[in-house]
């Protein structure tokens, strides 16, 4: 085995490890999506692309919002504004595992000190009709990943399967890098001019946010909102294939899919100003839900889906 | 003899799976062996995170040849009867035989099946194994089609006899069995080759892995007791954990911690919650104190540090938790010493079902009835209120939220916070009690109001909606909740009628369902009308009466379904009581006999009378009595039949002619009055031994008398003087039910 590289210095460095990691592995290193989401997964390069038989490699980092995990800025672990690195092989490479294990080493891990071990957790995502089979990977008994095997995405049986990976990027950070509290951690060099801690960037905003996410968002808006991006996916799905401008054949997945993608952010704000009841709550995932799986059906009608030219 | 190995190596297993995914692959494989007339000594499966194990000792080197005949259809048949013989055989139509048989000349095909070499049988046997593998949840992987619980990475499958291996020749997907395995996923990832069952497990032994889980388990646990003696500490005992984690490591490693000290104020179950559900640790306790002061957790491996790295990482990840509950828990204290109003004022706002209302709509609706339930089960219904009322405001604290197996334990703790007294912080705990057949049941009263109240609302509730459970879905586990009322009203001995408190919940429900204004006022009177009459039906009337007969639609309806929505919940309660009963021994037809008898809603009676019934059935006396209540029950049957009357008048002294008739009337007049007065007074026991004196003059009734006389009045004097004995023994229990 090759030798554990030097330690990392910040939370940034830790982010280019992985990039160049998965880039050296053949990834093509997409940016974050520019909407709110709830985890990486939501990435229409995740989500959509885990469906049809085309091949597909990716890893990103994909900032993500959890409304109701806000904690002030407070808490050593908690943020409800946080990044995710995601990977996504179709098919999953036969040696998985091992690549992924060879990411942690890069990050500075070092594998004869630490026990990795693989949890069973089987991955379902109730607002995007999607289960996968896998585990939550343990180090030194911290979860680190998620690492999944899709199985089903928007209702569809997935194959080939894409294997999925998802590092909680502070987390995994803070673990490597020895820090007990997020906003301690040093985002770029510790030795730069302007050394920035994680809490230098963010701990206002955790604690605007968490204001606004749990007691002043307006939720009768919100709910509008929530309306209005769930009739403007069907609309957009309802559209004929052929467009009358260009005469091709148009198949309007991706925005219809950022629709899904927004309805499923306001339900989380709505959960997290506390309007939402535990029944009511399994009606709306079930809204979502149906979107996502629109969207799904629309996609494998693409190119990109592999459906019919 | 061959014997023969079989490892299928994985990626990681989930632990819960692997103890039965051994003994599947034992049996599918020994089953699929023996199927091929292969014989064995002795099998053995075994199961680690990423291996299942098989190994089967003193196979045959082949299967016996063996020589099959089968006869098939006449030679003159029909070609039709023939061609089908033909298929079935494989045969062509020279191949068969033709024999006289006394019904002419038949065709006989004679199958040699020849002996099949074990490596060809073990092959066919382990794909066939694999491809129909019983996972709870299996997946594909990559581009390929096999299933396996996670992706299948070697198949080792070797036929050893004394020096020889041999590898049986498979390929599954892609997958080629050979002779090797690798060691443990760190410490010794290199691929070995190896030629026996004892040669694999002696080599993975030194490549880190301890094949068998009762091992591993066996040695976490001597390694943890002796960790924690070293510390002054014990261990909490807890198999489930200790098997699963047998299931997450190849090679045992236990590393000890103590808690800090900031953290010991938690109450012990949030330390242990936290502990076990987050990070699978093991608990250590101060044998002095009881106080829960350190942790045991399972590495998966030996490093150069000693597990200093590990054991630092782990108790890093433990301060970040409890910091978590102990955030949680202080401030859920601040709003429980704040007196938990807040807490019940957001319960109005969570839905409990979207049907039945809020939680807390609920709890108003629970602490009704806790304060009704009061006086039967002898607590204040003040107390019984007010318990019923914070029983449940834990829920929405933010320790119960974070880990709702908490909830009770918490309420518990919370209450006693809020300077509410013992029993009522007590009854938040207690009132969830009984969980489950095994469980123990409450026995302060107030905890049993509340225990009680809790689960005939939820009863009540989803009868009204309709959400019954049906054959294997009960998602509200409302079977559990109608055993608990069996089990709390049995064990307290608590006399009650459920049948009014269960319509009276009912309504309750309909009220919060629907009504508003005036409507509401009328069901809310007709609460009040049950609680005084105590039936609804004439609850009802008293009501209508009032209103004279103007009673809104809705409400109407609400009248014509409650007594048929009470009964159905009722006849489920006695369903439950009889499975109850059952595991206790007691028929079900004996059961059945005292259902039919009236205050059958009063469950402690309905046990009492069943218990003393079962117990006369058995004796001698019973029988006999039983045999001549049926034989005057059929003629009387028969006679009603015939004549189209019934028979209840009772018989008249005056026109008895025999002996034994006239005696039969004394002791029957005699023994009514003492079973009449022994029913009254609920002594079911007392009552059968008088019924059971009757036995003799019945007998010597049906010996000396003939019923059916030709006097129409002799015969109608005798028929009445059957129905005093059918009605007397009718009035302890309805002995026409009893089977047999």
């Amino acid at each position: 085995m090759p030798k554990t590289p030097a330690p990392p210095r910040s939370f940034q460095e830790i982010i280019q490890r992985l990039q160049s990691y998965w880039s050296m592995r053949g990834c093509a290193v997409l940016q974050p999506y520019d909407m709110e989401v709830g985890a990486g997964t939501f990435h229409p390069a995740t989500t959509l692309r885990a469906l049809g038989p085309r091949p597909w490699a990716v890893a990103y980092v994909q900032p993500c919002r959890r409304p109701t995990d806000g904690r002030y800025g407070e808490n050593p672990n908690r943020l409800q504004h946080y990044y995710q690195f995601q990977v996504l092989l179709k098919p999953s490479p036969p040696d998985f595992q091992e690549q992924y294990l060879g990411s942690l080493e890069a990050i500075g891990i070092d594998m004869s000190l630490h026990d990795i071990r693989f949890v069973e957790d089987d991955w379902e995502s109730p607002t995007l009709g999607a289960w996968g089979l896998g585990w939550e990977v343990w180090c030194d008994g911290m979860e680190i990943s998620q690492f999944t095997y899709f199985q089903q995405v928007g209702g569809h049986d997935c194959h080939p399967v894409s294997g999925e990976l998802t590092y909680g990027l502070e987390r995994l950070a803070m673990y490597v890098l020895g820090i007990d509290h997020v906003m301690d951690m040093p985002f770029n060099d510790p030795d730069a001019p302007t050394p920035l801690k994680y809490g230098d960037i963010f701990r206002q905003t955790e604690e605007e946010y968490s204001r606004w996410n749990f007691d002043v968002a307006d939720t009768a808006m919100l709910l509008r909102h929530f309306e209005d991006a769930e009739a403007e996916c069907r609309r957009i799905l309802e559209q004929p294939a052929q467009d009358p401008k260009t005469g091709r054949r148009i198949v309007m997945a991706h925005p219809a899919y950022d629709q899904c993608i927004r309805a499923s952010h306001i339900f989380n704000l709505l959960d997290a100003r506390g309007v939402i009841s535990v029944t009511e709550r399994q009606a709306y995932i079930g809204r979502v839900r149906a979107l996502a799986k629109a969207c799904a059906d629309a996609f494998l009608e693409t190119e990109a889906g592999g459906g019919a030219l | 003899m061959p014997d023969l190995l079989i490892e299928l190596l994985s990626e990681e297993i989930p632990a819960r799976m692997q103890t039965r995914a051994a003994d599947d692959l034992k049996r599918l494989v020994v089953e699929g062996l023996a199927g091929a007339g292969l014989s064995h000594a002795a099998a053995a499966a075994f199961a680690s995170p990423r291996r299942l194990v098989l190994s089967v000792e003193g196979l045959p080197a082949e299967s016996p040849a063996t020589r099959e005949e089968r006869k098939g259809p006449r030679a003159d048949a029909p070609d039709r009867a023939i061609q089908g013989f033909l298929r079935a055989t494989g045969l062509t139509r020279d191949q068969l035989e033709t024999r006289e048989t006394a019904r002419g000349p038949v065709l006989f095909a004679v199958i040699e099946h020849p002996a099949r070499p074990v490596a060809e049988i073990v092959a066919a046997v382990l794909e066939a194994a694999i491809r129909g593998f019983p996972w709870p949840k299996s997946m594909r992987w990559g581009a390929g089609r096999l299933k396996w619980v996670r992706p299948l990475q070697s198949i080792l499958c070797i036929l050893s006899d004394g020096e020889d291996a041999q590898v049986v020749p498979l390929e599954i997907d892609g997958i080629c069995a050979g002779d090797t395995t690798r060691g443990h996923r760190f410490m010794a990832p290199d691929s070995f080759s190896v030629t026996s069952f004892d040669d694999y497990r002696a080599r993975l032994k030194r490549a880190h892995v301890l094949l068998d889980s009762a091992e591993r388990a066996d040695h976490i646990w001597h390694e943890a007791t002796a960790s924690a003696f070293a510390r002054g500490l014990e261990i909490v005992e807890d198999r489930g954990l200790l098997a699963e984690v047998a299931g997450l490591v190849e090679w045992p490693v236990v590393l000890t911690g103590e808690i800090g000290a900031e953290f010991l104020e938690l109450p012990g179950e949030v330390l242990r919650t936290s502990m076990r559900e987050h990070q699978k640790f093991f608990s250590l306790r101060n044998p002095q104190t009881g106080q829960i002061e350190g942790f045991a957790t399972v590495a998966d491996r030996e490093t150069g540090d000693g597990g200093a790295a590990i054991l630092a990482g782990n108790a890093r990840v433990l301060a970040a938790r409890l910091a978590d509950a102990r955030f949680f828990w202080e401030n859920d204290l601040r709003v429980a010493r704040a007196g938990l109003g807040s807490w019940l004022d957001s319960l109005d706002r969570v839905t409990f079902h979207r049907r039945l209302g809020s939680q807390g709509a609920r709890i108003a609706r629970i602490e009704a009835l806790a304060r009704e339930l009061a006086g039967p089960v002898g607590a204040a219904p003040e107390a019984a209120g007010q318990a019923a009322r914070f029983a449940k405001a834990d829920l929405a604290s933010e320790m119960v939220y974070e880990f709702p197996e908490l909830q009770g334990v918490m309420g518990r703790y919370y209450l006693a916070e809020a300077g509410l007294p013992p029993e009522i912080a007590r009854a938040a705990e207690e009132h969830y009690a009984p969980l489950g057949p095994s469980d123990s049941v409450p026995e302060a009263p107030v905890s049993v109001a509340v225990a009680l109240a809790d689960k005939l609302d939820t009863l009540a509730g989803f009868w009204t909606i309709g959400e019954k459970p049906t054959g294997s879905k009960d998602p509200f586990a409302l079977r559990r909740a109608a055993l608990g009322v069996i089990r709390l009203l049995l064990e307290n001995r608590i006399r009650m009628k459920l049948a009014p408190l269960v319509e009276r919940q009912i309504l309750r429900h309909e009220i919060a369902g629907r009504g508003e204004g005036e409507e509401r006022a009328l069901l809310e009177d007709l609460l009040g009308e049950i609680a005084r009459h105590g039936v609804f039906g004439i609850a009802w009337k008293a009501l209508k009466e009032r209103c004279r007969g103007s009673l809104p639609q809705h409400l109407e309806e609400v009248s014509e379904r409650l007594p048929e929505t009470a009964a159905d919940l009722l006849g489920f309660f006695h369903d439950r009581l009889k499975v109850h009963l059952r595991a206790g021994g007691i028929r079900h037809d004996v059961i059945d006999a005292c259902i039919a008898m009236p205050g059958n809603d009063d469950l402690p009676l309905l046990v009492r009378r069943a218990e003393a019934l079962q117990d006369f059935l058995g004796t001698e006396d019973g029988e006999n009595l039983l045999r001549g209540f049926r034989r005057a029950n059929n003629i009387l049957e028969q006679a009603e039949r015939k004549d189209g009357v019934e028979y209840s008048f009772g018989g008249d002294i005056g026109f008895a002619e025999a002996e034994e008739e006239r005696a039969l009337f004394q002791a029957l007049s005699e023994a009514g009055e003492r079973i009449r007065q022994a029913v009254a007074d609920e002594e079911f026991a007392t009552a059968m031994v008088a019924l059971a004196a009757l036995r003799t003059p019945i007998d010597a009734f049906f010996e000396a008398v003939q019923v059916n006389a030709d006097s129409p009045i002799l015969r109608r004097n005798r028929l009445n003087l059957l129905s005093d004995i059918r009605s007397l023994c009718l009035s302890v229990a309805d002995l026409r039910r009893i089977e047999g």
